[in-house]
């Protein structure tokens, strides 16, 4: 089943990935939110390391600028912003919780049994390119001009509203 | 290899469902998030190298991804900001009524 050769890229891989299990398990576990927040940063640096693994060096380094800096940054400020009495102490809700982990729990052996019965056919060779980012900026401006120009009017109307949201009433 | 990348992408997407379903403050709800569409990514990327025809277009839809996830997180965290204003908490069971 697991038919896997023990070369460098699977023991690569088995650092990341329990690099990254291990933080995202931390992150529903510790108590205090910013600690949540550290372990989810360690979950997206492990998670560039597994790009750097797929041959994707530019969206690894997307990722580390992205998560591991802005997004954990801006929780990090969202977290200094608002009030957090007690740690954060969860009310114990046991029904939910036990469906909530159910339903989670049935939709991975779903998954799992998805992957595992389906044939992957043997993939082509992988030509990533002589300059990886050099690639995906033709690509971009090439086939995809219309999503990435979209996409930027989506930012900008974005960062707009969340400007308006979050400042404050002039009353 | 593949399987074993859709394998830790599955897991990763699973703790991030339960993350959001059970955890009561908005902040980790919306990380629970970002952990699900980080999942996402990683299926995109793993499909663009071992796929049956591999290319560069994962690649490019995961940045996609990457940008429209950054924009919901400024979002939420704004939202959140008003709501805090509003009501004095983030949690949110306590986020109930549309109204004041």
């Amino acid at each position: 089943m697991f038919n896997i050769d023990f070369t460098g890229e699977f023991a690569a891989f088995f650092v990341f990935s329990a690099i990254m299990i291990s933080g995202a398990v931390l992150m529903i576990s510790l108590d205090k939110v910013v600690h949540m927040v550290i372990s989810m940063a360690a979950v997206f640096l492990g998670l560039a390391g597994m790009f750097v693994l797929l041959e994707a060096e530019f969206v690894a380094f997307v990722q580390v600028l992205i998560y591991a800096g802005a997004v954990s940054i801006l929780m990090i400020f969202g977290i200094m912003m608002t009030k957090h009495h007690g740690g954060g102490r969860e009310r114990a809700k046991p029904l939910h919780e036990t469906l909530a982990a159910v339903s989670a729990l049935s939709l991975f052996g779903i998954l799992f049994y998805a992957i595992r019965t389906t044939a992957f056919p043997e993939p082509q060779p992988f030509q990533a390119g002589e300059d990886n980012t050099m690639a995906i900026g033709e690509l971009l401006y090439t086939g995809y001009v219309i999503p990435f120009e979209l996409l930027s009017v989506l930012l900008t109307v974005a960062f707009i509203g969340a400007i308006v949201l979050a400042k404050k009433e002039a009353d | 290899m593949l399987p074993s990348y859709l394998t830790v992408a599955a897991i990763l997407f699973c703790i991030g469902l339960y993350g959001a379903l059970v955890k009561r403050n908005a902040i980790i709800v919306l990380l629970s998030l970002e952990l699900m569409l980080n999942a996402v990514n990683l299926n995109l990327v793993a499909f663009s190298k071992y796929g049956v025809v591999p290319s560069l277009t994962g690649q490019i839809f995961s940045l996609f991804t990457i940008t429209v996830a950054a924009a919901e997180a400024a979002i939420g965290v704004a939202i959140l900001f008003a709501l805090f204003r509003l009501r004095g908490t983030v949690n949110v069971d306590e986020f109930d009524k549309m109204r004041r």
